[in-house]
């Protein structure tokens, strides 16, 4: 088992003629994904590298019927291309872009909640993240599929390469993950911390979880409040910034703490003290999920 | 994106928002002539005006940066005792910042201060309204001693303004009868105004009740959504270098995201959170990061040569820690970019690289065998640790 995506998952991949949406479909499917083509308006039709290309989403959804979407649409194009796999009713939407302007994504997920209130089940994952994997099963992102090794540590990231970072940790031990999934650095997004959290709760082959946060909102903060409620495994936690200072943005648009609030420190106390255990040190993440497992 | 008080209130002004009038000048020869000239000042007997520093930061006036008068024939004095001046205030960090401009703005006669503003929530991920009844106050401030005194209200972005969000508003300050009209509109035009220009704060402290019962915005402070900028060609006009780090003015022409910060160890990551962590590492082994420094995923030798040139402008920075996790781009590609730039570049203090990930054994080998002083790391921790000891040693 594994959350959202498995070898099954059928994927196809808007802007798949661009640079990026190019590289990467190829990237995954040599990995084993099963990318069954893409969509570039205006190019319905034509194949390329291999990949049969449609029109529309639509159009896509009528021959191959995919359950994700994978969107490498540049950012001034990226909320209707979101949408349209929305009214599509993909099942899981994964957005790679950065740099999409916030007031487009309040709309998207405005709407995107709309149509889940109506009855349907659809998962937007991003934006401005680096997908999912499940490792020996799908690689939807941008992620190096080389690093991850199948096994039983879910890990949820609001970032893409410290999320490398704690990967390449848990498989060096052996560890290895469940399922990866980069929920992204913007402040309006999809799926959540806590969204993921409840999927590896039910998991059975997850045993353990790693939150990787960082400064900015308090999405961390309720995600913890979800742990101590709802989650029998252990949840292991690192929060990025600690040496941030306060007003200015890390990189990440979500990432910056503001009016005092969404500090590393603050964070990472209110983890702790609803049992998450914190690791202050980003280079013992693996060292310190490997003691929680054994310990329990 | 920021912007200065007196430009915010000029786009207020287009959108009906009322504003004081006034003028802003960047010397004191213009504000002799606007005395003289704009008739703002003309026959103004007993008048108050006040005389603002123009800056990017709150707590002007507690820092001196707002005075008062009733003698037009002193203003150009006043502006001139303005221009140049480093304020320091609880926004600006302790180097202050430099006043450039000066904003001229008739006196109002104040009955009461609130406080009206607008942010994205992300918590209700919709722009939502703030109201208080505690104006010229930090809002944070009244939000922990008072927030009872706060009222949130989030617009729904499918529905958009209506009449009753402003009502709701306006009884929770308890505003007099004779200003609903006006006050329901101007939030409406405030929430057009966020809409149209892709701002990500407005605030309004205070938005004062005059005597004559009407409603003015006193101060005005607009931010815009930097993924927006491209759709806003207004920002291109509106932004001021002189509000900005020169390093981070330097490292944005080359896509670098860099931030300047007090300590004196560089980092060069990629990747945001990874770069923060980096910061973090350095600290806990005991050292001070000198900034924040994303090169993005490919870190190519143009890449990484910018970066290296950017840190070194520093003075501050007595060594530097190249942080890179090879992912996509593969280790040796990396360690091939990092000694092309070392040798362009002539580095002057200890530079330590930890690189991991794809063919990371090949990389460091690399850069070991380059002939170029480099130590190299493998893990994250050691990496930190090495670079803040050769920093204590002194460099080379």
């Amino acid at each position: 088992m594994s959350i959202l995506v498995d070898r099954s998952t059928k994927v196809i991949v808007q802007g798949i003629t661009g640079k990026e949406g190019s590289y990467h479909a190829g990237a995954c499917r040599d990995y084993g994904t099963h990318v069954v083509g893409g969509v570039t308006p205006g190019k319905g039709g034509t194949t390329h590298e291999g990949f049969p290309v449609w029109n529309s989403v639509h159009d896509a959804v009528e021959a191959e019927d995919p359950d994700v979407s994978l969107i490498f649409v540049p950012p001034a194009f990226a909320a209707d291309a979101v949408l349209e796999s929305i009214a599509a009713e993909i099942p899981l939407i994964v957005c790679i872009t950065e740099g999409i302007p916030v007031l487009d994504m309040v709309r998207v997920r405005r709407l995107l909640d709309a149509k889940n209130d109506e009855g349907s089940v659809i998962r937007l994952i991003g934006p401005n993240c680096p997908g999912i994997i499940t490792p020996d099963g799908a690689k939807i992102g941008i992620m190096p599929g080389y690093i991850h090794k199948r096994g039983k540590v879910g890990v949820v990231s609001r970032s893409g390469t410290l999320t490398y970072e704690a990967v390449w940790q848990l498989t060096q031990l052996g560890l290895g993950e469940s399922t990866c999934v980069g929920i992204g650095g913007d402040p309006v997004r999809g799926l959540n911390f806590i969204d993921v959290l409840a999927l590896f709760e039910n998991d059975p082959e997850t045993e353990a979880v790693v939150m990787i946060g960082e400064i900015g909102g308090e999405d961390e903060e309720k995600a913890a409040a979800f742990a101590k409620c709802h989650m029998k495994k252990p949840v292991i936690g690192f929060i990025a910034g600690q040496t941030a200072p306060p007003g200015r943005r890390m990189g990440h648009a979500g990432a910056i703490v503001s009016g005092g609030q969404g500090t590393a420190k603050d964070k990472m106390k209110t983890l702790e003290g609803m049992g998450v255990t914190v690791v202050e040190n980003p280079s013992m993440i693996g060292q310190t999920v490997l003691d929680v497992l054994k310990r329990s | 994106m920021n912007i200065h008080e007196y430009q915010a209130k000029e786009l207020f002004g287009q959108y009906q928002i009322p504003v004081p009038k006034g003028v802003m000048v960047e010397s004191i020869a213009e504000a002799e002539n606007a005395v003289k000239t704009n008739p703002l000042f003309q026959g103004s007997n007993g008048q108050v005006f006040a005389v603002k520093a123009q800056i990017h930061a709150g707590g002007r006036g507690k820092a001196g940066g707002v005075k008062i008068t009733k003698e037009v024939h002193k203003i150009p004095e006043i502006v001139g005792s303005l221009l140049g001046k480093i304020l320091v205030t609880h926004q600006t960090g302790p180097e202050g910042r430099q006043v450039g401009k000066v904003w001229i703005e008739e006196g109002s006669r104040i009955e009461k201060e609130f406080y009206l503003g607008m942010v994205v929530d992300r918590n209700s991920r919709r722009v939502t309204l703030i109201a208080s009844t505690e104006g010229g106050m930090e809002i944070e401030e009244v939000a922990q001693k008072h927030p009872e005194r706060i009222f949130h209200l989030s617009v729904d972005p499918c529905e958009g303004y209506s009449a009753h969000i402003g009502r709701r508003l306006f009884y929770f300050l308890g505003l007099p009868a004779e200003t609903q009209s006006a006050f329901v509109k101007m939030v409406g035009d405030l929430v057009r105004f966020f809409h149209e220009k892709d701002a990500s704060m407005v605030e309004i402290n205070p938005l004062v009740l005059t005597a004559e019962k009407t409603l003015i915005a006193l101060d005005a402070k607009v931010g815009f959504d930097d993924n927006a900028i491209y759709r806003q060609p207004i920002t291109k006009v509106l932004r001021d270098l002189a509000e900005e780090n020169p390093l981070e003015i330097e490292a944005s022409k080359y896509n670098l995201n860099y931030v300047k910060l007090d300590g004196n160890i560089a980092c060069m990551v990629n990747g945001a959170g990874l770069a923060m962590a980096t910061m973090d590492v350095i600290a806990l082994a005991g050292g001070s990061p000198a900034n924040f420094l994303d090169v993005g995923g490919g870190a190519s030798k143009d890449t990484v040569e910018q970066a290296f040139r950017l840190i070194l402008s520093d003075p501050h920075v007595k060594g530097i820690f190249v942080n890179i996790f090879g992912g996509i781009v593969r280790c040796e590609r990396i360690a091939g970019g990092i000694i092309a730039a070392a040798q362009d570049v002539k580095i002057s203090v200890p530079l330590v690289v930890r690189l991991q990930g794809t063919n990371a054994a090949e990389g460091r080998e690399m850069l070991r065998t380059s002939g170029l002083d480099i130590e190299v790391a493998e893990e994250l921790f050691e990496g930190a640790e090495k670079v803040v000891l050769a920093v204590k040693k002194g460099g080379k």
